[in-house]
């Protein structure tokens, strides 16, 4: 029986952002599927060839402008290492607690992208609500709500602001009552259930074989947190979990939506011990070089999977070559394995607890 | 004791078309002094059949205004106001000062502070001002069909469906059984809507409504057949005049003898899910599954066409939940009948119609919280709902109808 090709995008409430996904439908069932991607395609690699080191930190903000504190200091990393330029103990705590409150605002943006698609608009409005109490500390932190150009190559821009460790006891004890009233909408709704249990299955050995990362792996219950196996920054000193799915059916959209919900309370976590084991003065950034030769390369966990950034420098005060590795780019070429055979419905429920992001996707 | 705010709609009528036709007559005879022959247009417009056949025009009307003016806008308000609640805003804020002539133009009054209660009115203006597009290879006759077929089935359901024992338009013998038939048409409509507009995304919406008409239609019908076992009859004035009795009275207050307290609670409880999928509530609205499907089978549709086919939901709740509150939660019965005399006709305090629109309306609201805090289930999940569990249940409350009345338990 031939079915016939749906176009999900490029203008289309369940895609967020520029891309298409059609899909082959015979009746309400997915027989086939196929990401088109490269809309928003900027040539991210080759501007960067054109600018100083420090200025493409402004750029790489406006890779994901959801997650955009870990994208530009993913990029930094890389500079760093190929510099071989040292960041202060203070300039690194002071950026795990800047990924972290940036991680949460990402993972509230994904809920609040989620919920509406699976037909729960109620779910939008909350999280956008509770996302402003973490883009407000970073804007005090930064000077911006988003696209903040706060990770300088060798620590931050700035130091905390007076006041700011009370600020985000105060905002996250206030964010983790929230997330308990949460549940009433996902975890105890059985409607939530039947839309998320058993769709969009991907197992451990196709997500590891379509280069698929961060939570949407973990989800399949492969426990692999670069926080954890290659720790950056100061990582290594913060006593955390990484979140696995541990139940059964691994690797469906309700699995994906677990591990996201329970890293926002991780995150948290994180921005509270890292307040706490912070030194409480001293330099936050050293002085790069102008010019560099050499190469580095970076990988960290971003909000969506692992960033991977690698820089080559020939001696100028420029990048010679840039390359990025994007997680979404790499798990979207799994997402056929994860649509066939499911119904129509069910797009927006995997596509949406993959956490799309099409400005690093396309790049 | 009832006692209806309108106790004869039709005499009402009369009386307004009458006084009507009395201005016209005084016009066309003022015109027949000059040309003698509209004498006798005078004398037709004045004859029996004329003036009853006027009376039903106005009597329509009246009904169409009472279910749009009032109801559809109240309702849609009431939903846009509660479910900004439950999404910790405020909702439409727009007062009536933002109104742009006299006297309302008002620079020293807040325009963004008010009740929000014309923004409806605002939005259907903003339809009626937008472009009628049909999609060039539409079935342009069924496409634009559509939206009147579902309209005016919508409003059929007006015709037989009574807001107290006096404010109908007519008493059919089976009013029950037409209701029901009325309701279960705009399917049809939604089906040549999303096949004629000749679009991927309309034909699967419309698809989806067709496939789910019977998951939930045979569920409901099933509810009623158990209702008929307590009440003996398909007429929905007989059965709110079974439930105006005390059920058990504990002297300050009594327990009404609803439909509800008694062996009919299950098939309430199936009849109420099946009319949540009847009006295309979020949990079941799968044929305009905005998420997957953009607009569902509505996504062709703009201008006023779109706001018809968008506002008619609500006025299908409003009578979805008139017909919950009359088979089972007493319809317009009400603890409070007082009345006082203006020259010799009892006038009530608190009159039936009240005591039916607070129920109608209440009952709204529930929908609107349910919808608000779930997500949309899959069609194919609806089809298990509806075969699975709702037609084995209203099985069930047949059984237990049927045993209880030959017990002679019930209400």
């Amino acid at each position: 029986m031939p079915g016939f090709w749906i176009n999900m995008g490029p203008q289309h409430p369940m895609t967020h952002g520029l891309w298409n996904m059609k899909v082959k439908i015979d009746g309400e069932t997915i027989i086939d599927a196929r990401p088109e991607l490269g809309y928003l395609h900027r040539g991210y690699e080759k501007i960067m060839e054109v600018r100083e080191f420090q200025k493409n930190v402004v750029l790489t903000d406006r890779l994901c402008y959801v997650s955009s504190l870990t994208w530009s200091h993913a990029y930094c990393l890389a500079t760093e290492k190929m510099m071989g330029v040292e960041v202060p103990e203070r300039g690194q705590w002071i950026r795990v607690v800047a990924l972290e409150l940036q991680r949460v605002a990402s993972h509230l943006m994904w809920l609040a992208a989620f919920a509406p698609d699976l037909g729960l608009l109620t779910g939008l409005l909350w999280s956008l609500r509770e996302r402003e109490l973490f883009l407000d500390l970073i804007q005090i932190l930064s000077g911006a709500r988003m696209n903040q150009n706060f990770p300088r190559i060798g620590g931050v821009r700035n130091d905390l602001p007076d006041n700011f460790a009370a600020m985000c006891r105060r905002s996250i004890a206030h964010f983790l009552e929230k997330l308990d009233e949460y549940e009433v909408l996902y975890h105890e709704s059985k409607v939530f259930h039947m839309r998320t249990q058993g769709v969009g299955r991907l197992g451990a050995q196709d997500a590891i074989n379509w280069g698929v990362t961060g939570p949407n792996l973990r989800a399949s219950g492969v426990n692999v947190d670069l926080r954890r196996l290659d720790p950056y920054d100061k990582y290594d000193e913060v006593d955390f979990e990484p979140q696995v799915w541990k139940g059964p059916d691994p690797g469906d959209s309700y699995a994906r939506f677990i591990c996201r919900y329970n890293e926002m309370r991780v995150s948290c976590d994180i921005i509270l011990q890292a307040l706490d084991k912070m030194p409480a003065s001293g330099p936050y950034r050293s002085k790069p070089p102008r010019r560099a030769e050499g190469e580095g390369y970076a990988r960290t966990e971003d909000s969506r999977g692992e960033a991977l950034f690698y820089v080559l420098g020939d001696g100028d005060d420029r990048p010679y070559r840039v390359k990025i590795r994007s997680p979404i780019f790499c798990s979207m070429a799994a997402t056929p394995l994860m649509l066939r055979g499911n119904k129509l419905a069910d797009v927006v429920s995997i596509l949406g607890s993959i956490d799309v992001c099409v400005g690093e996707m396309d790049k | 004791m009832s006692a209806p705010l309108i106790p004869d709609l039709f005499a009402a009528c009369k009386v307004l078309t009458g006084a009507i036709i009395w201005v016209v007559n005084q016009i066309v005879l003022a015109i027949a002094i000059v040309i003698p022959p509209f004498r006798g247009l005078a004398e037709w417009l004045g004859s029996d059949p004329v003036v009853t056949a006027l009376t039903w025009l106005v009597v329509m009307t009246v009904m169409l205004l009472w279910a749009t003016l009032v109801n559809l806008l109240t309702v849609m308000w009431l939903e846009r106001k509660l479910y900004s609640r439950l999404q910790d805003r405020y909702g439409i804020m727009v007062s009536i000062w933002s109104l742009p002539f006299w006297p309302f133009n008002r620079k020293d009054r807040p325009t963004h502070m008010g009740l929000g209660y014309l923004q409806n009115v605002a939005d259907g203006v903003k339809l009626l001002l937008k472009e009628n597009l049909t999609p060039r290879d539409a079935d342009s006759a069924m496409f634009h069909m559509a939206p009147v077929l579902i309209a005016a089935s919508t409003l059929m359901i007006f015709v037989a469906l009574p807001w107290s024992s006096g404010f109908y338009v007519v008493r059919l013998d089976l009013n029950l059984l037409f209701i029901l038939a009325a309701f279960s048409l705009a399917p049809f409509g939604i089906l040549m809507a999303g096949w004629s507009a000749n679009n991927k995304y309309t034909l699967v919406g419309g698809m989806r409504a067709a496939a789910q008409l019977m998951a939930y239609e045979i569920p409901m019908i099933l509810c009623v057949i158990a209702l008929v076992f307590t009440t003996g009859s398909l007429d929905v004035f007989e059965i709110v005049a079974q439930q105006e009795r005390p059920l058990v009275d504990l002297g300050l207050f009594a327990i009404p003898a609803w439909n509800l307290f008694g062996p009919q609670i299950l098939g309430f409880v199936v009849f109420t899910v099946a009319m949540m999928a009847e009006m295309e509530r979020i949990p079941f609205d799968v044929p305009e599954a905005e998420a997957e499907l953009v607009e569902g089978w509505t996504t062709e549709y703009s201008g006023m066409r779109f706001g018809l086919v968008f506002g008619f939901k609500w006025l299908r709740m409003v009578a979805g939940s008139a017909l919950i509150a009359i088979l089972y939660l007493g319809g317009w019965t009400g603890p409070v009948f007082a009345t006082f005399q203006v020259g010799g006709i009892a006038v009530p305090i608190v009159p039936e119609e009240l005591w039916f629109i607070l129920r109608v309306w209440l009952l709204s609201m529930v929908f609107v919280v349910v919808s608000w805090s779930v997500p949309r289930v899959r069609i194919d999940q609806i089809l298990q709902i509806g075969w699975k569990r709702l037609v084995p249940f209203s099985l069930l409350a047949i059984l237990v109808a049927a045993g209880a009345a030959l017990v002679g338990w019930g209400p």
